[in-house]
């Protein structure tokens, strides 16, 4: 029967586990920063010599660890891109927002275990000559602003932060910084923004890559609190340790948050790839099934900007055959393995490792309608597309939930969503627009339906007195 | 910040460096353009799309880039498709069977089958693309912001004052569909905002381009616009209401794309088609910027101002925009009067040649205006000269800013002195002058255009003077006593050249006809000054700057029909 595989979250869900300094040094806590500070200089065979720091960057590069997110990007290249040469300043960010509708995972490290967070963000500041870095937590945890305050505090007596790091003469600041209350905070150039004291606006690429032209214009790395985590781990197992743990391209583990229609939601952390969206969703050590009498409708697998899965759907995948040659298979939507490229493979994403699950009681029409209204919500309105379009989805599919639906709307709404994805400033207008065009290719007749009901029912109440 | 006008033109250099080029591929045709082009801020960054497209002759719509700001990217409305050269494995270029390199069109990576447009202001061209502006999938990408642009938009350009300069009207003919899809209820926003003393903004006609807050930041440095709300609610405002309130507040309505921001001056007053334009300069101070007058009839409705890279860029301050009321003051001066009775200009200049012909040396003084044409104040000098006369000018000093406006009020300064008019310090024979006429040396004295009784030379001693000559615009404590009176010209209303505090010379040309019996002062003095001097003059414009040009050093080969619209810099 697959498990969780608790990494991150060892320790944190432990009893009597406490979010303080003293708590975590008894778990072995920053032992992995001493480690890492310790690094030795590597020679390689082409007769380079790779410095300390290149080194932990090289072991993070071959851990395989990818961004947890939502892109999925590896962690060690977005590293490799920062500007080294520019005489700048480098900074790291922490994007602790988790604002994607159906994750709860980061906040259980803030909450929980926020030391570990410090702890993975001074290695990773260590590697990349990061002297300044800031937290970027999501406004509605004061709690755990609270936290990482207290904890910052506890670290920098203990001479893991401040001046002088323990005695090496390295010196780094964090600081936590508190959004304001908005989703597209937790864009990155958005975030980059904001932190900057201005309205959350997403840059635009080119030119204003992080890794180039990011904080206050200077090189910076943006990171998730759960892949700032795993580089401490990285560094206490080795990248080839590490890279055992889930499946090759596709490594360590990683957080699912589980929500919707199942029995025990929850979050759960597994090995990459190691367990199916079918497990998650009906195992007991997971999901626990859907409730009594109620059959699977969708699953929207990687939070709600990913695109949505229909229950039944098999999804041809490629696979490395024992041979290594690579061949196509099918694979029906429970049987997918619960990582980066499955996912990427069945046309979606893992996303946020957020898990939405929605029994045969659902209308599709209606839990459009109300992700539509989140992104209408949230769009900064600065790029026309999505400012304009959001709205647009947002009153359609309103319109079509609530007894003023056309025939016409699936279409109707498919060509708005069509107009927005790839044409905006960030990401947004993909997460927007795509639960949009899944929802509707998927379960197009359902919202055809819904569109016909609602004209006959029209007819109907007009014909009596037709002016 | 970085405005054109503080950057001098530079010489051109002997040999031009080499510009390194690149070839690339516009709607399938090959041409050639640089790598390197001028941002916003003149700084040479990599060539984009857009400004590629331009070279090779074509147009790409836009509304939030504007080549003096910095650059947004959020309209959509510039988004084009495009391919680059297909790699290989061993990074060398993929070829064709022809041997012409194969090109990977941009794809959206989700979904390879969809074109992926980049948006052309921001996007920088490379070696071998292929930009396709006018294919269906930019079009269509085009026309899908278009629609959304006009989704909220009132559709009531009838009753919109900007109806015929409207980049959303223009651009809906040309490029949107004929029937918009939209069946929601549209969003509401605030109209006839006040945002400050001269503008008015309606929230619902604005695309949110922002090219006002970007102007206003980066440009004037004023913080005073922003952005409230969130999403298609979103809502340019002022931090406080009204206070929006720098000096370039007006800019903004010439950057507004469409008709949300409107002059408080100008808005419903003139349907801008009706509009005569003559390009002439700003003569409210030493900058010298460059404007548009509009008229109608003998009627100046509005100045804009007029593109100069070497003096304004594209911008000019709200006081010198909005200084051209008086022009139209129902006080001007519009008569010729002889001690007080009208008089037609024969007998007045007719007069005046024969009292000025018996002058004795030093015993004339004249006092000229730095606001005064260059030509004007080169005869004065010629005048002067003939009797050994002392001539100076009024100071007129304020506070600089750090964009355009000079601390030098006065706009032909520089002309003053180029033409011997005044020295560098303006006003310093003032008082030599005050003491000729107190000890009676002084018999005449020559005034254009300044009220001398606020400059020293009171009521009391013009009192003494045999002859007081005065030529002005608007009546004053000095034309109120003048033996004669010449009603002159306003700027607007005449030709001739100004020379700006950094030595631009530049050309002004006539808007409306002057009032009354008004005329242009170089005009009426280029009929006296012969008279009184004996040299022959000359009857135009032209024949008059040329002579100038050939007498007074700094503007040695100068002719009137070489200068530009832009004018050309002396060496001061
Ligand atoms: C609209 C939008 C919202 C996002 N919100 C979050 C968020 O709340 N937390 C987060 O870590 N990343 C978020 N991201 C992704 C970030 O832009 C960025 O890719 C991520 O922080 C990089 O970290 P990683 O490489 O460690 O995954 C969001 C992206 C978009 C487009
Ligand atoms: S895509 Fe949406 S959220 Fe992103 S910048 Fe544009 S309007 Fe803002
Ligand atoms: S008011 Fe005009 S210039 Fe300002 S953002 Fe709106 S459309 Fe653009
Ligand atoms: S800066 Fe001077 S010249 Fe320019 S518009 Fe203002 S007053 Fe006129
Ligand atoms: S002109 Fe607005 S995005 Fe390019």
């Amino acid at each position: 029967m697959p498990e969780q595989f608790k990494l991150i979250l060892k320790h944190a869900d432990s009893p009597g586990y406490t979010p303080d300094l003293e708590c975590y040094a008894r778990h072995g806590g920053y032992e992995a920063l001493k480690k890492a500070l310790a690094t030795t200089a590597r020679d390689l065979a082409d007769g380079k010599k790779l410095s300390p720091q290149e080194v932990v960057r090289e072991d993070v590069k071959a851990s395989g660890l990818r961004g947890r997110g939502g892109a999925g990007f590896s962690a060690g290249l977005k590293w490799s891109f920062v500007d080294r040469r520019s005489g700048k300043p480098i900074y790291l960010i922490c994007n602790a927002d988790e604002s994607e509708p159906g994750t709860f995972k980061d906040r259980q490290i803030l909450h929980k275990d926020p030391h570990q967070l410090i702890e993975g963000m001074i290695i990773s500041c260590w590697a990349n000559d990061v002297k300044l870095a800031y937290i970027y937590i999501r406004g509605e945890m004061p709690h755990g602003a609270r936290l990482l305050e207290k904890a910052l505090a506890e670290a920098k007596a203990k001479g893991f932060l401040g001046k002088n790091i323990l005695g090496t003469g390295y010196d780094l600041e964090i600081y936590v910084h508190r959004g304001a209350g908005a989703y597209i905070c937790g864009e990155e150039t958005g975030l980059i923004e904001s932190l900057e004291g201005k309205r959350a606006y997403p840059r635009i690429k080119p030119p204003y890559f992080p890794a180039v032209l990011g904080l206050y214009m200077c090189p910076t790395i943006v990171n998730n609190v759960e892949t700032l985590c795993h580089v401490k781990h990285i560094v206490t197992m080795g990248p080839a340790e590490y890279a055992k743990l889930g499946t090759p391209n596709n490594t360590g583990t990683r957080i699912v948050s589980l929500s919707g229609d199942v029995m025990k939601p929850g979050y759960f952390e597994v090995e990459v790839g190691k367990v199916t969206l079918g497990q998650l969703i009906n195992d007991p050590n997971f999901g626990g099934g859907l409730r009594p009498g109620r059959s699977l409708k969708a699953v929207i697998p990687g939070g709600s900007s990913s695109k949505v899965l229909k229950a039944g759907e098999v999804f041809k995948l490629n696979r490395k055959g024992a041979d290594g040659q690579m061949t196509k298979v099918d694979v029906p939507l429970l049987d997918l393995p619960y990582d980066f490229d499955s996912l990427q493979g069945a046309g979606t994403m893992s996303g946020s490792g957020a898990i939405i699950v929605m029994d045969d009681s659902r209308s599709m029409v209606d839990v459009l309608a109300n992700l539509s209204e989140f992104y209408a919500h949230e769009s900064c309105g600065q790029c026309t597309p999505c400012r304009e379009g959001a709205l647009w989805l947002a009153k359609g599919t309103h319109r079509l939930a609530h007894g003023e639906g056309r025939k016409q709307d699936a279409d109707y709404l498919s060509h708005i969503a069509q107009n927005i994805q790839g044409r905006t400033i960030c990401a947004f207008g993909e997460a927007a627009s795509w639960p949009v065009l899944s929802f509707v290719k998927k379960f197009k007749d359902e919202f055809e339906a819904q569109g016909a009901a609602d004209e006959a029912a029209r007819g109907k109440a007009a014909r009596p007195n037709q002016h | 910040m970085s405005n054109a006008a503080t950057t001098a033109p530079a010489p051109a250099p002997a040999a031009p460096p080499p510009v390194e080029k690149i070839k690339i591929k516009v709607d399938g045709r090959e041409v050639e353009v640089p790598k390197l082009l001028p941002n916003w801020q003149g700084k040479l960054e990599p060539t984009t799309m857009l400004q590629a497209v331009q070279l090779a002759g074509g147009e790409v719509p836009h509304y939030c880039y504007h080549p003096k700001l910095p650059v947004a990217g959020n309209c959509r409305m510039c988004l084009v498709e495009f391919g680059t050269p297909m790699m290989g494995p061993d990074r060398k270029p993929v070829l064709n069977e022809d041997g012409t390199p194969k090109i990977a069109k941009s794809v959206l990576p989700y979904e390879p089958q969809t074109p992926r447009g980049a948006i052309a202001c921001a996007t920088p061209i490379s070696p071998g693309m292929e930009l396709y502006p006018n294919s269906p999938a930019t079009k269509q990408m085009r026309e899908a912001v278009l629609e959304s642009l006009l989704i909220n938009h009132p559709l009531d350009c009838p009753i919109c004052d900007q109806a015929g300069e409207c980049k959303l009207q223009e651009y809906s003919v040309e490029h949107g569909q004929a029937s918009s899809r939209f069946v929601e209820a549209k969003v509401h926003k605030p109209k006839a905002v006040d945002l400050g003393p001269r503008i008015v903004l309606d929230d619902e006609r604005c695309v949110l381009c922002t090219r006002c807050i970007r102007f206003t930041k980066d440009i004037a440095g004023d913080d005073a616009l922003g952005i409230v709300n969130r999403g298609s609610y979103n809502t340019i405002a002022a931090w406080k209401a009204g206070a929006f309130d720098n000096n370039y507040t007006l800019n903004t309505v010439d950057l507004c794309p469409v008709g949300a921001l409107t002059s408080k001056d100008f808005r419903f007053k003139m349907r801008v088609w009706f509009l005569k334009e003559t390009k002439s300069v700003c003569t409210s101070c030493g900058t010298g910027c460059n404007i548009t007058i509009g008229s109608r009839e003998s009627t100046i409705h509005r100045y804009e101002p007029r593109d100069n890279d070497a003096v304004n860029g594209p911008w000019m301050c709200d006081s010198g925009r909005l200084n051209y009321k008086w022009v139209a003051r129902e006080d001007r001066l519009k008569e010729v009067l002889v001690r007080g009775a009208k008089a037609g200009w024969g007998t007045a200049l007719k007069e005046i040649s024969a009292k000025l012909a018996t002058a004795p040396q030093g015993s004339v003084a004249v006092v000229a205006s730095a606001r005064q044409t260059t030509e004007e104040l080169y005869l004065l000098k010629k005048l002067a000269a003939k009797f050994d006369a002392l001539t100076d000018s009024v100071a007129r000093n304020g506070e600089a800013d750090k964009l355009l406006v000079s601390a030098d009020r006065n706009p032909n300064r520089t002309g003053a002195r180029l033409t011997g008019v005044a020295s560098a310090e303006l006003g310093l024979n003032l008082p030599r002058i005050a003491a000729g006429i107190a000890n009676g040396s002084i018999k005449t004295l020559i005034v254009f255009g300044e009220d001398v009784t606020k400059h020293g030379l009171g009521g009391d001693l013009l009192a003494q003077l045999d002859t007081l000559i005065v030529s002005d615009i608007l009546p004053n404590a000095t034309t109120a006593i003048a033996t004669y009176l010449l009603p002159g010209c306003a700027p607007a209303e005449k030709r001739g050249t100004f020379v700006n505090v950094k030595g631009r010379l530049q050309k002004l040309m006539q808007a409306v006809e002057p009032k009354g019996d008004a005329r242009a002062e170089w005009e009426f003095l280029l009929e006296l000054v012969p008279h009184v001097t004996g040299q022959s003059g000359f009857k135009s414009i032209e024949g008059l700057f040329n002579q100038m040009a050939q007498e007074v050093p700094a503007f040695a080969g100068l002719e009137w029909a070489k200068i530009g619209d832009t004018g050309v810099t002396v060496q001061i």
